[in-house]
């Protein structure tokens, strides 16, 4: 057996709702947030890590080396070496999963992984046509090839084109996806508003006993995840109109509820050695096992956000588990929808033998071992950052009942997913 | 850059201080013969004990001279055989020996020594005392001479100008180690703000420091906790600060400048004593400095005082103090050998305040904390102190109205408010391992305020 990646300790900002009080930060200021109060929780300033390997999903072009960046404004040694890496969603976590794997093979002894996203930061890019002008301009060299590169300028070429929310391939945004995966398996409007319902109150209660005291840093003055709702009800989400799938012919059932919106904030993850973490005197919270990524043909009808029902049954197999061998199943919530689709799926004989290749049906998730202390619905999802921030919560989960096996399935665009294992 | 809070500024804070140090301002100041307030010298890395050469005046019955010449001379001071050796320069410090001063008659040499010194005294220059500790004499007269010392201390503090400080060291028998630490203290820039004010110097034996010191402030986001935290990081401690998860980023901001690390912790949480205690034992074999600073303030006049402002202030100041103690001295290496404890108590504890009831009953009951735990502490080879701070430029003393305010800064023989570095000198001076000696007493830092003195 070779070695295993310990997860020491985890930080994020607080996730806020796009637009909002990080509106004036980068990326890059959110993850040299999260990266200093990480340095500082595990007393780091100045040392050299064996590297951070973060990504940000929207990430403007002069980001080009984000992470490396990031180390050299926190209280890291600048001999700590960067990396990015962009899998959408899926980045948090496989960049953890790359450093783990580094660990396991004995190239570092250390490092940290994580991910910022700001929506209020994203790219603006210009005009594509706009730009052929300008770089046939730039290669012009007599006044008339000048003129004739000018003259194309329309004022229609000035308008900034915004990022696009939607597949390339598909046109349709991950909101119209999941709204057509949730249609075919028939996942109530009720049960997408209890999922979400569960997700705030687990959340608000775990900030309310202090277990995101040291999983969390405030910024700016945000203390906790404004899109938290601990007062919200049943009948608060019931009351919310639909916004995906109104163009289906099943009943519209996806709400701003039980949806995550644009949410800006970054998370990391100290990953390490047991006998580095053990130098440092620090406790050790759990270890990263084994991960596996799955890609589906979203584009000839397979669900955008469906990988993981593939990529969970192939970790699980070469483990030799089962579904009963887990005592927390964190599944990221992109939508209620999505996680209740891929429950149903792992519960379906006919889809288990037919499309999985399993005997039998995956099994049933135990809904108290699910997501204990809330997932994305209450947090808030800026994208890179949900694979650490559930990786840290993951691990502290399994260290605070003693000892465990934990699942973590997240989601991810173009039709991706990552799944991992985690034990204590 | 994101907008996190700016470090105040201390002259920005003072306008007046600012303003009479400057040229015109010093004029205006001096005609008008409005309070002039000095600055003071601070320590710097690399800096000289002294700003001029030091002497020592032997009064009758003096036995330690000679060894306080040697002491001074090995932390790099020139040390003058007679106020002629002085020449043109001005003193930066005179150390009285009136350890063996028993008659009033004997008292006449004070005046006729250290006048001439006194007046020849540097800006920030130094007088220091030292004198019997009064309990020990059963004989009348020596025992008025001894106390009355430090009267005359006190009143020579408030005569003293540009930043010269009177301090006073009651030396016990079998005073150890502390004399020469305490006298190299009171001698130092690091010692800015202390004025006035006696120590009693016992006895007692430095454990062995440990390769990597850890010492713990509670409150260590901003103020005299932050400063705390820079100060004890300087003399080698790898400081565990610790702060409510609200003010968590600043406390990172705190931490990661010093090299230390942080602990989010709500020190009147049920689970804080214990949650504390495990931290240390289980990341740092312990801690050898302990610094109760955390605090908050909720000002009404007594009539007006809710319970939720009663409780606040007397579960934050003193109650978790008194529990985080005990959990720590509960948990077996929780506390390394020799572990030092510094509360941080304050002169409205000793004078009490208008509006702060609440404020002083905690800072006063910390003095009782440290005078009941330092026996049973001693016994186990720590010690407990309380450092209580004057008017000092805080957050906390910025949210003062003006006129309280500007009266605060000039209450005192200093002329102005301390900074929080002034305390966390102090604090870490404590901390040493040589201060072992000093247990169970208040240390002012105050400037000599003419508040409960």
């Amino acid at each position: 057996m070779t070695r295993r990646a310990a997860i020491v300790a985890g930080n994020r900002t607080p996730f806020v709702r796009a637009g909002r009080r990080y509106a004036q930060v980068s990326a890059q200021d959110l993850l040299v947030a999260a990266l200093d109060g990480l340095v500082a929780r595990c007393g780091l300033a100045g040392e050299r890590l064996g590297e951070v390997v973060a990504g940000a999903v929207l990430k403007h072009s002069r980001d080009l080396n984000l992470t490396r960046e990031a180390v050299l404004s926190t209280a890291l040694d600048a001999a700590t070496p960067a990396y990015d890496v962009q899998q959408a969603c899926a980045t948090g976590l496989e960049t953890a999963v790359l450093l783990a794997n580094k660990i396991a093979l004995g190239q570092v002894e250390s490092g940290i992984a994580g991910g910022a996203d700001s929506a209020s930061d994203a790219p603006i890019a210009l005009d594509d046509r706009l730009r052929r002008v300008l770089l046939d301009l730039s290669r012009a060299r007599t006044p008339a090839a000048r003129l004739a590169a000018l003259s194309r300028l329309r004022p229609g070429q000035l308008r900034p084109v915004p990022p696009r929310n939607a597949e390339p391939r598909t046109g349709l945004s991950m909101g119209e996806h999941a709204a057509r995966t949730a249609a075919a398996w028939e996942v109530s409007r009720q049960a997408q508003d209890e999922l979400a319902l569960a997700s705030h109150r687990n959340l608000a209660a775990a900030y309310e006993r202090g277990f995101l005291d040291d999983l969390l840093t405030p910024y700016l003055g945000v203390r906790r995840d404004d899109l938290l709702r601990p007062d919200t009800s049943l009948e608060k989400l019931a009351a919310l109109p639909p916004v995906f799938g109104r163009d289906l012919e099943q009943p519209a059932t996806m709400t701003a509820g039980n949806s995550t919106p644009l949410t800006d904030g970054a998370a990391v993850v100290l990953l390490a050695s047991d006998e580095w973490a053990a130098q440092h005197r620090l406790p050790v919270l759990a270890h990263l096992v084994d991960a596996e990524t799955a890609a589906v043909d979203h584009v000839h009808g397979e669900g955008l956000l469906t990988a993981p029902v593939w990529a969970v049954p192939r970790l699980l197999q070469r483990n030799g588990l089962t579904l009963d061998d887990l005592d927390v199943v964190e599944v990221h919530e992109a939508f209620a929808s999505t996680v209740l689709a891929t429950l149903a799926a792992w519960e379906d004989e006919e889809f288990c033998r037919d499309r999985l290749g399993l005997e039998k049906p995956l099994g049933s998730v135990d809904r108290a071992r699910l997501n204990p202390v809330g997932s994305s619905l209450a947090t808030g999802h800026p994208f890179a950052a949900t694979g650490a921030r559930i990786l840290a919560t993951t691990a502290k989960l399994l260290a605070e009942r003693g000892g465990g096996r934990a699942l973590i399935s997240i989601c991810a665009a173009g039709g991706q997913g990552i799944a991992a294992l985690v034990e204590a | 850059m994101p907008n996190l809070p700016k470090v105040p500024n201390p002259l920005g804070q003072d306008p007046y201080g600012a303003f009479v140090r400057s040229g015109p301002g010093a004029l205006l100041a001096a005609r008008a013969g409005l309070p002039r307030p000095p600055r003071l010298r601070r320590f710097e890395p690399g800096q000289e004990l002294l700003t001029g050469p030091a002497l020592v005046v032997e009064l009758a019955g003096a036995t330690r001279s000679a060894q306080v010449a040697g002491w001074l001379r090995e932390a790099g001071a020139r040390v003058l055989d007679d106020l002629a050796a002085a020449g043109e320069d001005r003193l930066g410090a005179v150390v009285v020996e009136a350890t063996g001063v028993r008659r009033v008659a004997e008292l006449a040499a004070l005046r006729e020594q250290l006048a001439p010194a006194f007046a020849r005294t540097a800006p920030s220059g130094r007088v220091v005392l030292l004198t019997g500790l009064p309990q020990e004499f059963p004989d009348p007269e020596a025992r008025a001479v001894q106390r009355g010392l430090e009267g005359f201390a006190r009143s020579l503090g408030k005569e003293a100008r540009g930043g010269t400080t009177v301090n006073l060291l009651r030396v016990a028998t079998g005073a150890g180690t502390a004399l020469r630490s305490a006298l190299e203290f009171l001698c130092s820039a690091r010692s800015a703000f202390v004025d006035g004010q006696p120590l009693v110097v016992g006895p007692g034996v430095p454990v062995p420091a440990r390769e990597r010191r850890v010492a713990v402030v509670t409150g260590a986001a901003q103020g005299i906790g932050a400063a705390c935290a820079e100060v004890l990081a300087r003399s080698g401690h790898h400081v565990v600060c610790v702060d409510v998860a609200a003010a968590g980023e600043r406390l990172a901001a705190v931490a990661n400048r010093v090299h230390g690390s942080t602990l989010h912790l709500d020190v009147t949480a049920d689970d804080a004593p214990a949650r504390l205690a495990d931290h240390l034992a289980v990341r740092f074999d312990g801690a050898d400095v302990v610094v109760h600073n955390a605090g908050v303030t909720r000002d009404r006049s007594f009539v007006k005082l809710d319970a939720a402002a009663w409780d606040a202030v007397l579960g934050v100041n003193l109650l978790a103090p008194l529990r985080l103690t005990a959990g720590l001295l509960e948990r077996t290496g929780a506390l390394a050998p020799g572990a030092r404890l510094v509360c941080l108590s304050s002169i409205n504890g000793v004078a009490g305040a208008k509006g702060q009831t609440n404020y002083a009953t905690s800072k006063a009951g910390l003095v009782g904390m440290v005078e009941a735990l330092a026996a049973p502490l001693a016994e186990r080879g720590m010690a407990v102190n309380a450092v209580a701070p004057g008017f000092v430029e805080t957050p906390m003393t910025a949210a003062m109205p003006p006129v309280p305010r500007e009266v605060g800064r000039r209450a005192s023989s200093l002329l102005q408010g301390g900074l929080p570095v002034d305390v966390a000198e102090a604090v870490a001076w404590l901390a040493q391992p040589d201060a072992a000696g000093i247990d169970g007493q208040v240390l002012r830092v105050c400037g000599q305020s003419v508040l409960g003195a």
